[in-house]
C-alpha cells in the first residue's frame, strides 16, 4: 500500500514538473536497470535531453521485468501507458501478441523519417526481436548472452592451465574432477540454468528447441527440447552432480555469489555478470564461451541472446512518436553504444559499436571481454539459433526450473524430467494459443 | 442485560456505518467481484481479445497436478506453522507467566519479532541459511551437512516454517499470556493442594481453560499461513525447488503478476475466497460460541 502511494505522490510530482515546463514533449522510459545500471541509463537520458530542447526523455525505475512489465500492462488497460517500456526477451511474444497495444520500431521509424537500417545492428541480437518478414519490433537495448567464468587461481592450484578454459563439455568434466581432487568445494555451477542450459544450449548445438522454428512461425508452436542432444545433457550434469562436480545455487543469478566469492572454480552464466565480478573477486579470473560437444554435428552454431528491448507503446500525442524516434537515433550511435558497453559488459548493438571497441583496444585491454559478441556472431543464426518466441514463456521458465531442480535432487532423470517439462509447456502454450487467436 | 444502542433517528445509524461499507464495497467487494468476472474468461495480457470460457478455467486447475501439489504443500505447511507456532509460543507464555522479576523486559523482547515485516523476516532467514552467503549454512557445511535448500526440498520447505513461525509467535504469545492471565489463581492453587503437579495442573486445568484461546489461534494461524506469508516464501526460495514451498497463495501471484495469465489466476483467488468463507464460518459456529464457558 505505502509503495502504490509512493508511486502516486511521485507521479503527481512528475505531472508538476511537467506543467512547468511548457512546450517539451514529455517522453515516460519505465525500465528494470537497478543500481549502477540506473544511474547509467538516467546519464543516456540526461544527455538526449542536453542534445535539444524539444522532448524530454524522463527514466521511471518500475522494478524487475516482470515487475515493470506488469506495470505498463496496468497503465495501458487504465489508458495512459509509458511511451517506451523496457521489456525482457522472455516477454516479446506477449508484446508481440498486443495488437493495438504497442508500435513496432521499424514503422515508426519509417513513419518519422528516421534514418534507420536494421542491418546496422548485430544480426544476432535484430533476429530475436523481428517478425517472420525480418521487420523490426522493438528497439535491441541491453543484451548479453551466457559465457564460462573460471577462477584462475582455482586452476592453477589444481594444475590446471590457467590461461585455457575447457572448450567443450568432456573437457569441463575433467577439469572440475581435477579441481575436485585438488580440495575446490564446488567445481561447477550454472546461472540461469533454463536460459542457459538448454534454450541457449539448443541453439548453441542447432537442435531446436520448439516447433515452428522456435516459435518464430506461429502460434501453434509445441516445445520440443526433450529431444536426444538435450536428454544428454542434462543427464550428463545430473552425473556431475552427484559426483559432486556440479553444484546447484539457484534459479536466477544467484550461483554468481558462489563464483565471487570464490567457492565455485566455474560458472556459466551472463556475459553482464563481468562488471560485477571484476568489482568483487579477490582472484584472477578468465572469461571463455560456453562449452559444446564436438560430438555433435554443427556445433557450436551461435549462442542466443538474453537482457532486455526498448517496445514503443500506442500513444495518443502523435509528438511522442518524434521524440521517441529521435531519441533511439541517438540511443544506437557508436558513441553512446561503446560507452554502454565499456560500463556494463552488455554487447554493443550496432557493428559500428563493435568496430569502434576493437579500433579502440578494448579487448586487448580486457581479454575476454569480446567472448559474447564472438559467439552471438559466431555463424549467421539458423532457424534453430534465430531466439524464441514463446508465449507464457516466464511460466514455461518456471516449468523447466522446477522439472530441472527434481534432476539435480536425483528424482528424476533427464528424460523423464524433460518429457515432463515439454508436455506441461505445451499445455501453456495451448492456453496462450486460445488467449490470442 | 441489553447491550444495544438505540438511536431515536431512523437514518443516522446509516450514515454513520456509510464511510465503513463504502471502503468495504471499493476495497473488498469490488476486487472480489472482478476476480469472479475474469475467472470465467480467457483473455492476452493487454485485453485486447477476451474469449468467454465458462468453467475451463476451473476444469484446467483441477486437471493440473501442480495445482493439486500446491494444495498439498499448502496443507503441510500450514499444519507445521500453526502446530509448531502454537506449541512454543504456549511454551513461552507459559513461562512468562510464572516469571517474577524482569517480566515485562521478557515479555517486550518476546513481541519484538512480530515488528518484524514478513519480507524482512524472510530476508534475514536467508541471510543465515543462504547456500552462498549464509552464516549458519557455512557452519552447518563444516560439519558435514549438506545444506544447499536449492536442491533439497525438505531443507527449503524448513526455512520458510522458521521465518513464518519465529514471525507470528509474538502475536501467539501475547494471547496465550493474556488467556493464562484469567484463568481463575484459585482453581490452580486448590489443585494444588490437593496434590496435583504442575503437569497435571497444567494438562487437567490450564490446558482445558485455555481451549477458545487455543482454537482461535489455531483458526488465525492457518489463515496467517494460507495467505499472509506470501513476502517470507517471495524473498526466499520463490516458491522452489520443484515446487516444495509454492503455497496457493504463491502460485496466485506467479500466475497471474508474473506471467499475465489472468484468467486462472482469477479462478485460483476464487477458491481462496471460498476456502476463508469456510474458514471464517468454521470459527464463527465453533470457537465464539464456545468462548462463553
Amino acid at each position: 500500500m505505502s509503495k502504490k502511494g509512493m508511486t502516486i505522490a511521485l507521479l503527481a510530482a512528475g505531472m508538476l514538473a511537467a506543467g512547468s515546463a511548457q512546450a517539451v514533449t514529455e517522453i515516460q522510459w519505465w525500465h528494470s536497470m537497478g543500481g549502477a545500471l540506473g544511474d547509467k541509463v538516467n546519464e543516456i537520458a540526461q544527455k538526449f535531453n542536453a542534445s535539444q530542447s524539444e522532448y524530454k526523455v524522463v527514466p521511471v525505475y518500475k522494478g524487475q521485468y516482470d515487475e515493470s512489465m506488469t506495470a505498463a500492462i496496468a497503465a495501458y488497460r487504465a489508458g495512459n501507458p509509458p511511451g517506451i517500456l523496457q521489456v525482457f526477451e522472455v516477454g516479446t511474444a506477449t508484446m508481440m501478441a498486443a495488437h493495438g497495444a504497442i508500435m513496432p520500431v521499424y514503422k515508426l521509424m519509417a513513419e518519422q523519417h528516421e534514418k534507420f537500417n536494421p542491418k546496422d545492428y548485430l544480426p544476432a541480437v535484430t533476429s530475436y526481436f523481428s517478425d517472420t518478414h525480418g521487420n523490426l519490433l522493438s528497439m535491441p537495448f541491453n543484451s548479453s548472452t551466457q559465457v564460462l567464468y573460471i577462477n584462475k587461481d582455482a586452476f592453477e592450484k589444481a594444475g590446471l592451465n590457467p590461461n585455457q578454459p575447457p572448450k567443450t563439455w568432456p573437457e569441463l568434466v575433467k577439469d572440475a574432477e581435477k579441481l575436485k581432487a585438488a580440495g575446490v568445494p564446488c567445481a561447477f555451477t550454472t546461472g540461469w540454468q533454463s536460459w542457459v542450459q538448454l534454450e541457449s544450449f539448443s541453439a548453441w548445438h542447432n537442435v531446436p528447441f520448439a516447433t515452428l522454428q522456435n516459435g518464430f512461425g506461429g502460434l501453434g508452436t509445441r516445445l520440443e527440447f526433450n529431444g536426444p542432444v538435450q536428454v544428454m545433457h542434462i543427464q550428463n550434469l545430473a552425473n556431475m552432480a552427484k559426483k559432486g562436480l556440479f553444484t546447484y545455487a539457484g534459479r536466477k543469478d544467484e550461483p554468481t555469489g558462489k563464483f565471487q566469492s570464490g567457492e565455485c572454480a566455474m560458472e556459466t552464466t551472463s556475459s553482464g555478470s563481468y562488471a560485477n565480478i571484476k568489482a568483487t573477486a579477490k582472484f584472477a579470473f578468465a572469461v571463455g564461451p560456453l562449452p559444446y560437444y564436438p560430438s555433435v554435428k554443427g556445433a557450436p552454431q551461435n549462442t542466443i541472446i538474453g537482457g532486455a528491448t526498448l517496445w514503443v507503446m500506442t500513444q495518443k500525442n502523435p509528438d511522442v512518436y518524434k521524440g521517441i524516434a529521435k531519441f533511439f537515433t541517438f540511443l544506437s550511435s557508436p558513441e553512446i553504444q561503446l560507452d554502454w558497453h565499456k560500463s556494463t559488459g552488455y554487447v554493443p548493438i550496432t557493428l559500428a559499436a563493435y568496430e569502434l571497441a576493437k579500433k579502440e583496444g578494448l579487448y586487448q585491454e580486457r581479454a575476454g571481454f569480446d567472448t559474447a559478441i564472438k559467439e552471438l556472431t559466431n555463424k549467421p543464426p539458423t532457424p534453430n539459433s534465430r531466439g524464441l518466441r514463446l508465449g507464457n514463456f516466464v511460466q514455461i521458465r518456471n516449468v523447466i526450473d522446477e522439472e530441472l531442480e527434481s534432476v539435480w535432487s536425483g528424482q528424476k532423470t533427464a528424460k523423464q524430467a524433460l518429457d515432463e517439462a515439454v508436455k506441461r509447456g505445451n499445455e501453456l502454450l495451448v492456453r496462450f494459443q486460445k488467449a490470442n487467436e | 442485560m441489553e447491550k444495544r444502542v438505540q438511536f431515536s433517528s431512523r437514518w443516522l445509524p446509516y450514515v454513520l456505518v456509510a464511510p465503513q461499507i463504502a471502503v468495504t464495497l471499493v476495497f473488498f467487494f469490488w476486487p472480489a467481484l472482478q476476480a469472479l468476472y475474469w475467472s470465467v474468461l480467457l483473455q492476452d495480457a493487454f485485453a485486447s481479445k477476451t474469449h468467454f470460457v465458462w468453467f475451463d478455467n476451473f476444469k484446467a486447475l483441477f486437471q493440473d497436478s501442480v495445482y493439486i501439489s500446491s494444495f498439498k504443500v499448502t496443507a503441510l505447511f500450514s499444519a507445521l506453522v500453526a502446530l509448531s507456532g502454537l506449541a512454543i509460543s504456549l511454551l513461552l507464555a507459559v513461562f512468562a507467566d510464572r516469571v517474577l522479576r524482569g517480566a515485562r523486559a521478557y515479555k517486550a523482547l518476546l513481541v519484538w519479532p512480530y515488528a518484524v515485516a514478513p519480507a524482512v523476516a524472510g530476508v534475514l532467514w536467508m541471510f543465515l541459511l543462504s547456500p552462498s552467503i549464509g552464516v549458519i549454512a557455512y557452519a552447518l557445511r563444516s560439519h558435514g551437512v549438506d545444506w544447499n535448500y536449492y536442491v533439497h526440498s525438505g531443507q527449503a520447505l524448513l526455512l520458510v516454517v522458521v521465518a513464518a513461525v519465529w514471525n507470528q509467535i509474538s502475536y501467539n504469545f501475547l494471547f496465550f499470556l493474556a488467556g493464562l492471565q484469567a484463568i481463575p489463581a484459585s482453581l490452580v492453587e486448590a489443585a494444588a493442594i490437593d496434590g496435583a503437579g504442575p503437569f497435571k495442573r497444567f494438562w487437567t486445568i490450564v490446558f482445558p481453560l485455555l481451549s477458545p484461546t487455543t482454537f482461535f489461534l489455531l483458526v488465525v494461524n492457518v489463515v496467517y499461513a494460507f495467505f499472509n506469508t506470501f513476502a517470507i516464501i517471495d524473498s526466499t526460495t520463490q516458491g522452489g525447488p520443484a515446487q516444495a514451498t509454492q503455497i496457493l497463495v504463491y502460485k496466485v501471484y506467479q500466475d497471474g503478476v508474473q506471467a499475465f495469465d489472468l484468467g486462472g489466476s482469477s479462478a485460483q483467488s476464487v477458491i481462496l475466497i471460498l476456502i476463508v468463507i469456510a474458514l471464517t464460518v468454521l470459527q464463527f459456529r465453533y470457537v465464539e460460541r464456545k468462548v462463553q464457558y
